[in-house]
C-alpha cells in the first residue's frame, strides 16, 4: 500500500532523514522507534505529503505522490498525532465528521458512521456533544482516532497517540487500541518512543538514529540479533517494560 | 501689512480665545499641504445641477451670513442648502473653486491679503482678478468687519472721544489689548506710530478679561473686531479709524460664475442683498448669536424678516434638542457603519493575503501601518481633493484609518494558530478555501473579532473630526460648541459619542458569542 523509495529530507543544514527505503507490510501496524530527533515524524510526514521528500518517491497504491493527486490520497489516509490534534472550535462529533460533511454525506450516514466508530473506539455518544476541552486526555485520542478513521482509509498513521496520556489511561488506550489494530486489518504505521509500546503493538519494528533506519524487524529478532551496539543498547536502555512484557508473554 | 495667514482674524474669529488657538503651526502647515494638493489636483469643478449649495466659514458672522443667503434664496423660490462652518478661508475657497459649494461671504482684506496674497492685486482690480478664477463677487454688503478700538460708551462720551486720533489728548488711559494684537505688526506697535500714541499704561491680556476691566474701570481702552458681540453687550464705542490704519474688511458674498447661467436668479438675488446690512445690524446679529445663543439661522430670518419686504415670512423650523441628536446620531452611524463595513470586508481579506502569501506580508502590513501613523485630521484634509467635502471622503478616510487593526489582528490570530492543528486540517486534505472558512478563520475569530472592536472604537471617537468636512455627525455640535464657547453645545457631541463608544464596546461583547464558537469560550 505505502512505499518509500531513497527519500531523504534536509532542514537546512540539518538532515531529518538521509536516503530511506521503507515499505510498511500491508494490513500490519508498523512501529517507527527511537531516539528523539531520528526523524520519525518526519518519516510519517512524507508519507502523507505534509512535507515532499528532498529526493526519491513515495509510493500509496502504486501511484507516486505528487501535489495533483496529495489531497485525494490523503482521503484514504488518517493521521493520529498527540493529543488527538482536535480542532478546540468543533464539538467531538463535527471533529469527526468535518471531512465527511465536505464529501457531502448526508445526516443519515454521517449518524450512522459516527455510532459505529463511537461504539469501535468505545466513546460514550453523549461525549460526542462535547468540545475537547471538556474532554479527558484519553477521551481527546479516541476522537481523534474515530476522525481518523471517519472515511475507512487504508492506512492509519499515529504519531506518539498516546505520548501525552498518564500511565493507566495509557494501557487501557493501548489494548483498545491494539485491538482496533487487529480487528481493522489496515496498514498501520505508528511512531512510538517507548520499546514496550513498539512490542506490544508491532509486527515489525523500525528502529531508527539520526535519519537512518538502524534495524527492522520483529520485536525478538531486534532484541537477539542487534544489527549494531545501538540497537542493543537503546533496548537495555528500556529493559524494565521489556521484562515486564516477557513475563507477560512467557 | 497683515501677514496673509491663519492668524488673520477673518478665519475664525468670533470668541477672543479662538484668536488665540488658531496660530497653532500644524493647522498651518496641513493648510499648506491642501493648498499644494488642491492647486496640484484640481480640475474643472463639479457643479451640482438646480440646487445652490452655500457654504460658511468655521466663525459665527460666517454662519450668519451663510444662514441669510440661504433664507434669502428659498424664500425667493430658489433651492438652497447651507455646509454650514466648513473650515477655514483656504478650504472655502477651495471649496468654492471645485463647485463643492456655490456661493460663501468674504472680506475684501481677506481676498487681497491672504487669497491673493503675494499678487498685489489692487482693490479696484478685484472683480477682474476674481473672474479669471472663474468666481464673481458681489459688492459689499455694507459691513466693514476689521480691527477697531473701542471704550465704554459713557467714558467715551464723558472724555469726548469719537476717533482714534481723539485719544493723543489723553495720556494718561490705560490700554488693556489682547495678547495677538500687542505682537502683531500691524497691531499695537504700528497703531503706536501710526496715530503717535503717547500712553504709557499699555498692558497685554486676555480677551474676556480686558472686556471686563472695561467694565470694572481698570482699563479704558481695548482693541476687537468692528462687528464684535461684546460691542453691544458692553456698551462700546468703536472709535473712527480717521487716519485709515486698519485695512478694509468689507464683507460681500462670492459665487461661482457659472451661477450666472445656471441659476440666473440666484446671482440676482445676492446683488439685492448688496448694501443691506450695516456694521450696527451685523453686531446686534453677532450677540444674539453668540451671547444670547439664538441659532444662527433664526437669526437670520428675523433679520431679513424684519429689513426685507418678502412675500411670506422667512420661517424657522425650530429643532429640538432630541430632533438635533437624532439627526447627528443618523449621520455618524452612517460614517461608522460604512466605513467599518467596508473596512471588514477588504482588511480580512487583506490579512489572510498577508499569511498566505508570503511575498505579501511586508507590503501589507507596512502600507496599513503607514495609513494608520497618518494623523486623521491629515487623511480627512487629503480626501478633499480627492473627492470633495462632506459624507463619502469622509467614509473613504474612515476606512483607511479603520484596516490596520483588523488587518493586523487577522494576520496575528492567523499566524498564531498551532501548528499541529495547522497540520492536522492539512492531513484532512480538505481543500486550501475549506480549511480556511472552517478551520483557520474560525480559530482567528477571536483575534479578528477584537480587531474589528478596536477599529470601531477608535472609527467613533474619529468620525467626529469628519464634521471638519462637512460631514456632520456628533462632531457638529462640537465644532459648533468650540465656535460658540458653549460648554453644553460640546457635551451634545462629546457626550454620544462617548455612549456610542461604549455601546459599540458591548455590542462586541455580544457579538463575540456569535462569531467565537463556544468551544474556543470554554475554560478547560
Ligand atoms: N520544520 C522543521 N524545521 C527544521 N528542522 C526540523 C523541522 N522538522 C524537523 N526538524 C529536524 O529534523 C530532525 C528530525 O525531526 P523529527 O522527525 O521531528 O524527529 P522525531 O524522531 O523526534 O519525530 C530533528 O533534528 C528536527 O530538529
Ligand atoms: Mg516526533
Amino acid at each position: 500500500m505505502l512505499d518509500l523509495q531513497g527519500v531523504s529530507k534536509h532542514y537546512g543544514s540539518t538532515t531529518a532523514l538521509h536516503p530511506t527505503d521503507l515499505t510498511p507490510a500491508s494490513g500490519k501496524t508498523t512501529v517507527l522507534i527511537g531516539p528523539s530527533g531520528c526523524g520519525k515524524s518526519t518519516l510519517l510526514r512524507l508519507m502523507i505529503g505534509l512535507i515532499r521528500p528532498d529526493a526519491g518517491t513515495v509510493r500509496f497504491d502504486g501511484t507516486a505522490l505528487g501535489a495533483e493527486n496529495v489531497r485525494a490520497v490523503r482521503q484514504r489516509m488518517g493521521y493520529v498525532i498527540q493529543e488527538g490534534g482536535l480542532f478546540p472550535h468543533l464539538t467531538a462529533r463535527d471533529n469527526v465528521t468535518l471531512m465527511a460533511r465536505h464529501l457531502g454525506w448526508d445526516r443519515a450516514r454521517l449518524d450512522a458512521r459516527v455510532a459505529e466508530l463511537a461504539a469501535l473506539v468505545q466513546l460514550p455518544e453523549e461525549r460526542l456533544a462535547q468540545y475537547p476541552v471538556q474532554l479527558s486526555g484519553g477521551q481527546r485520542q479516541r476522537v481523534g482516532l474515530m476522525r481518523a478513521l471517519v472515511l475507512d482509509p487504508d492506512v492509519l498513521l499515529l504519531d506518539e497517540p498516546l505520548g501525552a496520556l498518564d500511565p493507566m489511561i495509557r494501557s487501557d488506550l493501548q489494548a483498545d487500541l491494539r485491538a482496533i489494530f487487529r480487528k481493522l486489518q489496515k496498514t498501520v504505521v505508528l511512531v512510538t518512543h517507548d520499546m514496550g509500546e513498539a512490542g506490544y503493538f508491532g509486527d515489525v519494528i523500525v528502529l531508527l538514529r539520526a535519519g537512518r533506519i538502524v534495524q527492522q524487524g520483529a520485536l525478538h529478532d531486534l532484541v537477539r540479533t542487534p544489527a549494531e551496539p545501538f540497537v542493543e543498547a537503546f533496548i537495555n536502555a528500556q529493559r524494565n517494560p521489556l521484562d515486564a512484557l516477557g513475563r507477560q508473554e512467557g | 501689512m497683515r501677514i496673509p495667514d491663519e492668524t488673520n482674524p477673518k478665519l475664525l474669529r468670533q470668541s477672543p480665545s479662538a484668536r488665540v488657538k488658531i496660530q497653532n503651526p500644524k493647522s498651518k502647515t496641513s493648510n499648506t499641504i491642501l493648498v499644494f494638493l488642491l492647486a496640484l489636483l484640481f480640475g474643472a469643478g463639479t457643479a451640482q445641477a438646480q440646487e445652490i449649495t452655500v457654504g460658511s466659514k468655521k466663525f459665527t458672522e460666517g454662519v450668519i451670513l451663510g444662514e441669510i443667503a440661504t433664507h434669502w434664496l428659498e424664500s425667493n423660490g430658489v433651492e438652497a442648502v447651507h455646509r454650514a462652518e466648513l473650515g477655514g478661508t483656504q478650504f472655502l475657497w477651495q471649496a468654492l473653486l471645485s463647485g463643492d459649494i456655490d456661493l460663501y461671504a468674504d472680506y475684501t482684506g481677506t481676498l487681497l491679503e491672504e487669497i491673493l496674497a503675494g499678487q498685489n492685486v489692487s482693490p479696484d482690480d478685484l472683480p477682474e482678478v476674481l473672474a479669471t478664477y472663474g468666481v464673481r463677487m458681489t459688492a459689499p454688503l455694507g459691513f466693514n468687519d476689521t480691527y477697531a478700538i473701542g471704550m465704554k460708551e459713557e467714558r467715551a462720551e464723558a472724555l469726548g472721544i469719537r476717533s482714534i486720533s481723539d485719544l493723543r489728548d489723553h495720556p494718561d488711559l490705560r490700554f488693556g489689548f489682547s495678547n495677538e494684537f500687542m505682537d502683531r505688526a500691524d497691531g499695537w506697535p504700528s497703531l503706536r506710530v501710526a496715530y503717535t500714541l503717547p500712553q504709557s499704561f499699555v498692558r497685554g491680556m486676555d480677551n474676556d478679561l480686558a472686556y471686563q476691566g472695561l467694565e470694572t474701570g481698570t482699563i479704558d481702552v481695548t482693541d476687537l473686531y468692528s462687528t464684535a458681540a461684546e460691542i453691544a453687550a458692553y456698551g462700546l464705542r468703536v472709535l473712527d479709524d480717521d487716519l485709515v490704519h486698519f485695512p478694509e474688511y468689507q464683507a460681500l458674498y462670492l459665487y461661482r460664475s457659472d451661477l450666472v447661467e445656471r441659476a440666473p436668479e440666484a446671482a440676482a438675488l445676492l446683488q439685492r442683498l448688496e448694501g443691506t446690512i450695516t456694521e450696527a445690524m451685523m453686531t446686534a446679529m453677532n450677540a444674539r448669536a453668540v451671547l444670547d445663543k439664538v441659532p444662527e439661522t433664526r437669526v437670520a430670518a428675523d433679520f431679513l424678516n424684519e429689513h426685507f419686504d418678502l412675500a411670506q415670512a422667512v420661517t424657522v423650523q425650530e429643532e429640538t434638542f432630541w430632533s438635533r441628536l437624532w439627526k447627528h446620531t443618523k449621520e455618524h452611524l452612517l460614517l461608522v457603519i460604512v466605513s467599518l463595513l467596508a473596512a471588514i470586508l477588504v482588511a480580512i481579506p487583506l490579512g489572510v493575503v498577508a499569511v498566505k502569501v508570503a511575498s505579501t506580508e511586508q507590503i501589507i502590513l507596512g502600507t496599513v501601518g503607514v495609513i494608520y501613523t497618518i494623523p486623521s485630521l491629515a487623511l480627512l484634509v487629503f480626501m478633499i481633493p480627492l473627492m470633495g467635502i462632506g459624507g463619502p471622503p469622509a467614509m473613504v478616510a474612515l476606512f483607511l484609518y479603520s484596516l490596520l487593526p483588523i488587518v493586523r489582528n487577522t494576520h496575528a490570530g492567523l499566524h498564531d494558530i498551532p501548528g499541529p492543528l495547522l497540520e492536522s486540517a492539512e492531513a484532512l486534505g480538505l481543500p486550501p478555501m475549506a480549511k480556511l472558512r472552517q478551520i483557520e478563520l474560525p480559530l482567528a475569530a477571536r483575534s479578528i473579532l477584537a480587531g474589528i472592536q478596536t477599529s470601531a472604537v477608535i472609527n467613533v471617537g474619529t468620525a467626529t473630526l469628519g464634521a471638519l468636512i462637512g460631514a456632520g455627525g456628533y462632531g457638529q455640535p462640537i465644532l459648533t460648541g468650540i465656535r460658540l464657547n458653549d460648554t453644553g453645545l460640546i457635551l451634545q457631541g462629546a457626550v454620544p459619542a462617548a455612549v456610542l463608544a461604549l455601546v459599540v464596546q458591548a455590542l462586541f461583547g455580544l457579538a463575540e458569542r456569535v462569531f467565537v464558537a463556544k468551544g474556543l469560550r470554554l475554560k478547560g
